[in-house]
């Protein structure tokens, strides 16, 4: 291959450069709110979290320069050879960190101690690129699929070892990158449709419908899953009739029981549902075998499938969970009020984002994450003080300047010529809009309490060299795209 | 390109990166803009409201001498959390207090149920209201036991031993206090007794707040914008009383060992000079710490100590009522300055028998009050009752019992002081009740005398000499003559006068000068100034009260006066005397040598009460 010298300064995507410097500084002010007591503390010392976190920042800017100069074929070349790498740094840490919190996932050295789970992001993302740049990847072909998932659910296993269940979680980002990349879609429309089941029969399963004998959840799930079956039946048959005939019996059926149990005799509907599940997609059977056709079989496998979910989420909710885990989750569905226990973080999160109001206490003057209402505010809870001190406005700009970045990194990794340049591209997007997600709606009290931090934004040297590295070498793959369209 | 089909997958990607951020926008409306909820609950989490106390006002005497005003007092507090290595033998030792009350004393202040404002980061008050002497040794040895400090408050300082019933005292509030007025809060303290009690408002001052910012701990961490809000403290309002400390000590020490009241009230004022109730007690006593125990030794004295005899005693007035007998049967008409009475050895008519010492009979008003003839005022009392002009006793006893309300009588005055009795006055209707409505003047003969049905407060009798003084008009009694400087209510500056003719009053006035010059009160003589009187000898199951009623000087009375000794005997024997030289230290300001020796004298004596409950 030949060796160019690349004109990093022209081709460098400046907008992103600039939106990830606005994000860290913004952040930067957000940690001196955070870290600051009621008497006001230097803010340049290094004894300091925002004099620390000043160093970081300078660190991960020198840290990205560097990167920049790293060319792409070496990068490409080693991807195994850095990924086998860091795995093993995983493996050892698990032996070597000393606990923390009930986590094995720090590496001490000296001065600073690093988190090798932060880092190993890049390297999957490099292996995983490699891996799906191979010519004869194919994306439908499960073998494959399975082998590519295989690339970061090992990684999430030795972060799960470590202790670290919310650092493994954001591995799940890489099916977003192979969902790009041709995995079919409905792998993400069954994970989304067993994350809506799960929610609706926790959430609304306690809640009897009316008077009579069942429960909303159930009723509701059983529901959807009668709508959904002739929905998908259509879509893959486009067969009027027996779409008709599915939906009228199950849906008919359904209705009809309703009547009764709510006008004459009140009875388990959802029994009734169940057993019109079961009957119409035997009938599907039938007439898959009559048509030759194993199409239809899959929408009877879904409709049977979820019903199966349905029981078995229930069985796990109250058999096998421990109480701890269903009070978390029963608090982040809003289902328990725990303002001292499990809720307090979220609870004070909220008190402290919602008394920001519109426009915020201002710089420096938010009551309740500097007198540490807030745990973990500098780090996974950052994003308080900017709710608190920078008001609705603050937020919004800080959610903007996210979207910018993600959006951004969408449009760069689509102009790559390279399967292995755009695979690696959205692996760094899909990473940092897992961690938006699940960080901003922890705190938003809407998803649980994962305690991932924000991208470039929370306190802490890992997090913010791993970002770095992550999107660095992203940058500088960008900048030997062969501007060919 | 392999995946060309796949293209359009790249906007359901960025569809849902649109969507999770406008999710959360929508979220941040919700608590940031919509919900309250949110801003009320950070101020709650955050803002400690500490009160700033104030001073509470200082009470001076009618002379510009502070009386009342306020010392530091220390408290030992605690932070549970501080505490490292503490030496509690020592710790114990230099406060002088016991292990078990440490022990017990610690767990109470953790006992969430007795002090459910605990927090371990916070201070705790482990020890209240110590004096500067008590905390000296600990002040010391502080720097030792770590956690403990010292805050200082306030309590009352009295630079005079006397005046307690007057004064009163400040006590902790009670539930019911805290629920009858918003301005408490557990803990604070409020007057409970006599001018600290009728005048808490003024005292108080006006609280004061400092908004802080506690952490989630509780721990303090510095004033909310640089004390912005806060809210300064007003001092109480300082009193100036009519009284004299200097004749109320006197007063103290001529009742000491003795049951009863002095009032004295300057007449043209209404002011009063002094209010002695015995048997006393030191002010101090009810200050600071020891508040408690003190109290409870003062209940449970047979003697009652605590009882303001002044205002909350009622006795028979005896003699000194005549008094005003002569002048509601002058004013009727029913007697004139030449109307004579006979009276052998008392008062003899239809087998009802009054008796009398024996005087020349028969004889006019003068002479009668002077030598406090009884038989003259039956005999007045007798025929107003039965005159013929009202149509019936009970019509004529109306008349009777208007006089006497209008002097003052059956009602409480309105002092500025709590707890004022109202004394008795008979109406028809009682006798009726009583009597079955055949009743006449004389069934009813002993309210001509001051005996029988009829009491008065100490107070009302010293207000009856200063309406006499003044012939004719008196001004509420007051203790407070002026708060900061400015005067009080209208309701003591107003004359009331009594509707009986000044000429009659003067009538009144000749003859207690009259008692003075040859009469029962000659005791009370002196060449400085002219002095007129009325004794008392009221009977009642024991010895007789000793009771003097008088003002002086007769021309511009500076000070009228009413002594009343329980169980004294005459009049003369010990209420003319006490009288006399209170009078004297009043207007001269000093007593002579003999007086002086009369002071010791009249202090010294003991009138033996025995253990029985009073």
């Amino acid at each position: 291959m030949e060796r160019r010298n690349v004109d990093i300064m022209g081709k460098l995507d400046w907008l992103t450069v600039l939106l990830v410097l606005v994000i860290m500084v913004c952040g930067w002010f957000s940690i001196c709110g955070a870290s600051a007591n009621v008497e006001n503390v230097d803010l340049f010392s290094f004894a300091t979290r925002p004099g620390k976190q000043m160093v970081w920042i300078i660190c991960a800017l020198v840290l990205g320069t560097v990167v920049l100069f790293i060319h792409q074929n070496f990068l490409n070349s080693y991807a195994y050879i850095i990924y086998i790498a860091f795995l093993l740094l995983l493996l050892i840490t698990i032996f070597v960190a000393k606990d923390t919190k009930g986590s094995r996932s720090w590496l001490n050295l000296g001065p600073v101690s690093l988190q090798p789970a932060e880092f190993a992001k890049f390297a999957t993302a490099l292996a995983l690129a490699k891996f799906v740049d191979r010519f004869d990847f194919n994306p439908a072909h499960l073998g494959d699929l399975l082998k590519a998932c295989a690339v970061f659910v090992v990684p999430m296993f030795l972060i799960v070892c470590q202790n670290e269940t919310g650092s493994a979680l954001v591995y799940m980002a890489f099916l977003l990158v192979l969902y790009r990349e041709g995995m079919t879609g409905s792998v993400l429309f069954l994970g989304f449709c067993a994350i809506l089941f799960f929610i609706l029969e926790i959430k609304f399963s306690p809640l009897n419908f009316g008077d009579q004998p069942f429960q909303v959840g159930t009723w509701l799930v059983l529901t959807i899953i009668q709508l959904l079956e002739p929905l998908i039946l259509w879509l893959m048959s486009k067969n009027r009739q027996l779409t008709l005939t599915v939906g009228g019996i199950g849906l008919g059926g359904m209705l009809i029981g309703l009547a009764v149990s709510l006008s004459i005799v009140p009875f388990k509907v959802t029994w009734l549902q169940i057993g019109l599940i079961v009957l119409t997609s035997a009938y599907i059977f039938f007439r898959a075998v009559k048509d030759m056709t194993h199409k239809y079989i899959l929408v009877a496998l879904f409709a049977l499938g979820s019903v199966g979910y349905l029981l078995s989420v229930d069985y796990a909710f109250n058999k096998i969970l421990q109480p701890h885990q269903r009070t978390r989750i029963n608090v982040t569905l809003g289902l328990e009020d725990d303002p001292q226990g499990t809720g307090y973080n979220v609870n004070q999160s909220l008190i402290a984002i919602g008394s920001g109001g519109l426009t915020g206490k201002g710089f420096m003057k938010g009551t309740q994450t500097k007198l540490k209402y807030v745990p973990e505010q500098d780090t996974d809870f950052i994003f308080c003080t900017v709710g608190e001190e920078q008001g609705f406005k603050g937020s919004v700009i800080v959610l903007l300047l996210y979207l910018g970045l993600l959006l951004r990194l969408i449009v760069l990794a689509e102009r790559q010529s390279s399967v292995f340049g755009r695979v690696y591209g959205y692996s760094v997007a899909c990473i940092l809009f897992f961690h938006l997600f699940i960080n901003i709606g922890m705190v938003l009290g809407i998803t649980p309490v994962i305690g991932i931090p924000l991208p470039f934004f929370s306190y802490g040297g890992s997090s913010l060299w791993g970002f770095t590295i992550l999107l660095a070498v992203f940058l500088r793959i960008d900048c030997e795209r062969t501007t060919s369209y | 390109m392999k995946s060309h089909r796949f293209d359009n997958r790249k906007y359901s990607i960025g569809l849902m990166v649109v969507s999770v951020v406008l999710l959360y926008i929508i979220r941040l409306v919700q608590i940031q803009l919509i919900d309250t909820r949110y801003r009320n609950s950070a101020d709650n989490n955050a803002l400690y409201y500490r009160t700033v106390y104030p001073t509470r006002g200082v009470i001076y005497d009618r002379q510009g001498r502070m009386i009342v005003s306020n010392q530091p007092s220390f408290d030992v507090t605690v932070v549970m959390r501080n505490i490292r290595n503490l030496d509690t033998l020592a710790f114990c030792q230099s406060l002088d207090i016991t292990q078990e009350f440490f022990d017990t004393r610690m767990a109470d202040i953790r006992n969430r149920r007795k002090n459910p404002g605990y927090s371990p980061y916070t201070e705790q008050t482990f020890l209240a209201q110590l004096s500067f002497e008590e905390i000296s040794e600990f002040r010391e040895k502080m720097y030792r036991f770590n956690g403990f400090g010292i805050t200082q408050r306030q309590q009352r300082k009295y630079s005079y031993e006397a005046g307690a019933h007057l004064l009163g005292d400040l006590g902790e509030v009670s539930k019911s206090e805290i629920e009858g007025d918003s301005w408490y809060v557990q803990g604070d303290v409020i007057g409970k007794q006599g001018v600290e009690k009728y005048y808490e408002s003024q005292l108080r001052g006006e609280k004061g707040t400092e908004v802080l910012l506690k952490d989630a701990y509780g721990r303090i961490q510095g004033s909310y914008y640089n004390g912005e809000f806060d809210k300064e403290a007003v001092p109480g309002r300082n009193l100036t009383l009519g009284l004299d400390i200097e004749l109320q000590m006197l007063g103290e020490k001529l009742m000491q060992n003795k049951i009863g009241s002095i009032v004295a009230i300057e007449p043209k004022t209404g002011e009063i000079l002094c209010m002695v109730s015995a048997p006393s007690f030191n002010p101090s006593e009810l200050s600071g710490r020891h508040r408690g125990e003190h109290y409870q030794e003062l209940q449970a004295r047979p003697d009652k100590p605590l009882l303001n005899r002044p205002i909350q005693g009622t006795y028979p007035p005896g003699s000194t009522f005549k008094t005003s007998q002569a002048l509601t049967f002058l004013q009727e008409g029913i007697i004139d300055t030449e109307t004579k009475y006979t009276c052998n050895d008392g008062f003899s008519f239809r087998g009802l028998r009054v008796g009398c010492h024996s005087h020349s009979s028969p004889l006019s008003l003068n002479f009668a009050i002077a030598t406090s003839c009884n038989g003259y005022f039956c005999w007045g009392y007798y025929y107003m009752i039965g005159a013929s002009k009202y149509g019936s006793p009970q019509n004529a006893l109306t008349v009777w019992k208007d006089y006497m309300v209008d002097m003052g009588f059956g009602y409480t005055l309105g002092v500025d002081l709590p707890g004022e009795a109202r004394g008795m006055i008979p109406n028809s209707d009682y006798y009726d009740r009583h009597y079955n409505r055949s009743w006449n003047g004389l069934t009813t003969i002993s309210n001509a005398i001051g005996q029988g049905e009829v009491t008065l407060t100490p107070l009302q009798i010293a207000n009856l000499g200063a309406t006499i003084a003044n012939r004719g008009y008196y001004i509420t009694p007051h203790v407070v003559r002026s708060v900061d400087g400015e005067d009080t209510d209208t309701a003591y500056t107003n004359r009331h006068y009594v509707n009986v003719d000044k000429e009659n009053y003067e009538i009144v006035v000749q003859g207690m000068r009259q008692s003075v010059i040859d009469g029962t009160c000659r005791a009370a003589n002196n060449r400085d100034y002219l002095v007129c009187g009325k004794t008392g000898t009221a009977q009642n199951r024991g010895i007789d009260h000793s009771v003097f009623m008088g003002f002086a000087p007769m021309e511009d009375p500076k000070i009228a006066i009413a002594v009343y000794v329980e169980n004294g005997g005459f009049g003369a024997v010990y209420g003319v005397p006490i009288g006399a030289l209170m009078m004297e230290q009043y207007i001269n300001g000093s007593l002579s040598e003999a007086s002086q020796r009369k002071v010791e004298d009249y202090s010294s004596r003991v009138i033996d009460y025995g253990e029985e409950e009073r």
